[in-house]
């Protein structure tokens, strides 16, 4: 905390005096942790923990909401969501979120919220401003990755023993589609034009590109590492970069990161990290990622442009999802 | 009295509503699109819609649940008397998870609990279901009950799922090939016990097996384990009981005397190994043992495919969904029983078919695989139509880790550490597929 002030007091001294002297600017790292009911916050920059928010239970899926102002966390254990604020760490409210929240995504509008409740085989929609539930949309068994289309005309859904990628209009809450792909898929990930949605299969091994206009699987990735098992490459986070080029995946207990070529699907690298990888985040220049390391307690900083991991940094016990605020 | 159950029972109304919404939906597109008169094969696209090409009048799968009635000594402990729905409650859970799929592809499963019977009546019961044309069984009977079942199923479209027994032939000498296990043989629950002792490096164990044939085999199943993993059994003995003998008022007494002596000339060993399967000696000897030994075995430490209390791999939403659904938690005969029926779900949703032999295929071919709250996916062999799983190792309460162990390897699978192995098999049935 105190070098925190040291840097944001040398950023002031610097602001005041013109010169600039960091070439990047630092973002805040946010790290739900899964067995010790907090959330790690980092500095971007100086990669050090500069707090540890004590949240409710079971903190898992974790995202930001109005410009970053606030960061929201599914506490699955307490059933709800809880809302933070990204500058003073305070508790700002809790909204409801249906029972056993797990993931969830934001429309591009900014609201409302499309919440997977794992233990009920429902989608939640809720409007984070009045705190309300707007309705209710019945899916698969353990609903699990959410994402929403750029144009915030259709949300994903995919359950995870239903092994399908659900989607909904997000007009009328009515299921338009399912998509059948491999065995428990976890993260769902449009790309930055639409065109395309990525699916990761945990237990199947595979990543599925699906045409979400003709809702086919045009593609599936699968992965090869020498000396790895099969059965421990199990991918979970995906994350593509704004200009559809590249795709990272993180691959759990094959302590891997796949760099993968996001027009062609081909396997370019793997990158080694902490043991068991299930989330990704960008900072919002795409200069870094993070990589949530559930059981070796840490992340991995990733160097997007080398491709190279440079550090890992500890955070609390079984760390889950990562997300970057833009201040 | 049969017992018809389709899961729609504990349906949201909201689930329906939305599945109705669903259905029109799909019709009207493809009204839309094709025009009528198309609406009879629908087109490719509205496969993708959520009403699958070839499934206009839905797919129906009947699933039948068999369970041998047989005379069991009650448990030592009053805790380990069995429910009466043991089993099914799994199946039943199972066939609520296939139809919440199978909702979008317009499939729909259904299970069939017949009473306990005999195996005469079992098999009379069965034989008629699958002249009727249903091609699933799941059944909770004796090996030799089987077996029997297996011969009276010979020629029909139908497999049945041995969710109920360890016994080794099934899965060797005796294999059929319309039996799948989805149970674990008894060499796997020795073999991942044995797998931990090692990794411990607890290597010198004495073995005390109890009288039942059940028992025996435990022990034998313990001693090929002990050697394949390079563990030493340094002395063995039965331990005699008069059966029935647990409710003698304030037994405790002798019992704490009993034990210790009866271990006392046992030479030094780490680990003090129990084989009663039929849990009347087995929890007299954690504590009062002559040596501070930990004892493991069928009690103590012991091998399970399914433990209560587990949350690993995601498991949390699958335990609450069985404790909702039954109202006690799930017992290994539920898991496994689960486990018949979400493989015939998998193996349905992925051919889009419910044709039983098309899925029986798809179940042995190397396509198949389904995710059981393992961590990996499980598979069957397919040299015996044994289901391939991790194992726990467990104390009543909660597991003390998942087998195979890390570092022993395999060319294929590293679950192929835990029981026979292809190469030793005895089982032919399946070799000339």
């Amino acid at each position: 905390m105190r070098k925190h002030k040291q840097i944001l007091a040398g950023l002031a001294v610097a602001a005041a005096i013109g010169l600039a002297p960091f070439p990047a600017a630092a973002f805040k790292v946010f790290v739900s942790n899964e067995k010790d009911n907090t959330v790690t916050v980092i500095d971007s920059e100086t990669l050090k923990v500069i707090k540890q928010i004590k949240v409710g239970q079971r903190p898992r899926g974790i995202i930001l909401a109005k410009n970053d102002d606030w960061l929201l966390v599914c506490t699955s254990d307490d059933h709800r969501i809880e809302v933070y604020d990204t500058k003073t760490f305070e508790l700002v409210k809790n909204l409801p979120s249906g029972p056993d929240p797990e993931l969830f995504v934001l429309h591009p509008d900014g609201n409302p919220l499309y919440i997977a409740n794992e233990d009920d085989n429902l989608v939640t929609i809720v409007d984070i401003e009045a705190g309300k539930v707007l309705g209710e949309v019945p899916v698969g068994v353990e609903p699990e990755g959410m994402a929403v289309s750029p144009d915030g005309k259709i949300v994903v859904n995919t359950s995870e023993t239903t092994n399908m990628a659900h989607f909904i209009d997000t007009k009328t809450h009515e299921i338009v589609g399912n998509v059948l792909v491999d065995a428990r898929p976890r993260v769902a990930q449009f790309t930055a034009d639409g065109s395309k949605l990525w699916v990761s299969a945990e237990i199947g091994g595979t990543v599925s590109i699906i045409d979400p206009t003709k809702k086919e699987v045009i593609h599936k990735i699968t992965f090869e590492i020498p000396g790895i098992n099969a059965d421990a490459i199990q991918p979970v986070g995906i994350r593509l970069t704004k200009d559809g080029k590249k795709a990272f995946v993180a691959l759990g207990p094959a302590n891997r990161v796949a760099v993968i070529d996001a027009e062609t699907y081909k396997v370019e690298k793997y990158l080694l990290v902490g043991q068991r990888v299930w989330n990704l985040a960008f900072t919002p220049d795409e200069k870094l990622l993070f990589t949530t390391n559930g059981t070796s307690n840490d992340v991995s900083v990733i160097d997007v442009d080398r491709l190279r991991v440079t550090k890992s940094v500890t955070t609390g016990r079984y760390p889950w999802g990562v997300v970057v605020a833009n201040h | 009295m049969s017992e018809m159950y389709d899961g729609r029972i504990t349906d949201r109304k909201s689930g329906i509503a939305g599945f109705a919404s669903l259905f029109a939906l799909a019709v009207s597109l493809v009204l839309v699109t094709s025009g009528p008169g198309v609406a009879q094969t629908p087109p490719p696209a509205a496969d993708k819609q959520g009403a699958p090409a070839g499934a206009q009048a839905g797919i129906k799968i009947p699933i039948v649940y068999l369970s041998e009635k047989r005379d069991r000594l009650p448990p030592l402990s009053l805790l380990d008397f069995r429910p009466d729905d043991d089993g099914i409650a799994g199946a039943q859970l199972g066939t609520d998870d296939n139809n919440t799929t199978g909702r979008f592809l317009k499939q729909s499963f259904s299970i069939e609990a017949v009473p306990p019977g005999t195996r005469d009546e079992l098999i009379k019961v069965a034989t008629e279901k699958a002249k009727q044309g249903v091609g699933f069984f799941v059944a909770d009977a004796e090996a030799g009950t089987l077996l029997a079942l297996s011969d009276a199923l010979k020629g029909l479209d139908a497999v049945i799922f041995n969710a109920g027994s360890a016994d080794e032939r099934l899965r060797e000498e005796d294999c059929r090939l319309n039996v799948k296990h989805t149970a674990p043989s008894r060499t796997m629950l020795t073999d991942a016990l044995v797998q931990y002792l090692a990794w411990k490096r607890w290597r010198n164990l004495a073995l005390v097996y109890g009288p039942q044939p059940e028992d025996q085999a435990f022990a034998a199943a313990f001693r090929r384990s002990a050697q394949r993993f390079g563990l030493k059994v340094v002395d063995d003995r039965e331990f005699k009981y008069e059966v029935g003998s647990r409710r003698t008022d304030g037994g405790f007494e002798q019992v704490q005397q009993q034990i210790p002596s009866f271990t006392q000339s046992l030479p030094e060993h780490d680990v003090l190994i129990v084989a009663d399967e039929a849990k009347q000696f087995g929890d007299y000897f954690p504590y009062r043992t002559w040596v501070p030994r930990p004892v493991a075995g069928t009690q103590g430490l012991y091998p399970t495919p399914w433990h209560p209390a587990s949350e690993l791999w995601g498991a949390t939403q699958f335990q609450n969904r069985f404790q909702r659904k039954a109202g006690r938690t799930m017992r290994p005969l539920d898991y496994s029983a689960w486990l018949a029926v979400r493989s015939i779900g998998e193996a349905a949703t992925r051919t889009n078919s419910g044709d039983p032999k098309t899925l029986i295929t798809y179940m042995l071919s190397d396509k198949f695989d389904l995710a059981g709250f393992k961590g990996q996916k499980l598979s069957y062999r397919a040299w015996n139509g044994q289901l391939r799983q991790p194992i726990f190792v467990a104390t009543p309460t909660i597991h003390v880790s998942v087998s195979p162990q890390q570092g022993y390897l395999h060319q294929f699978s590293e679950l192929d550490t835990l029981g026979v192995d292809k190469p030793e098999t005895k089982c032919t049935a399946f070799s000339g597929r």
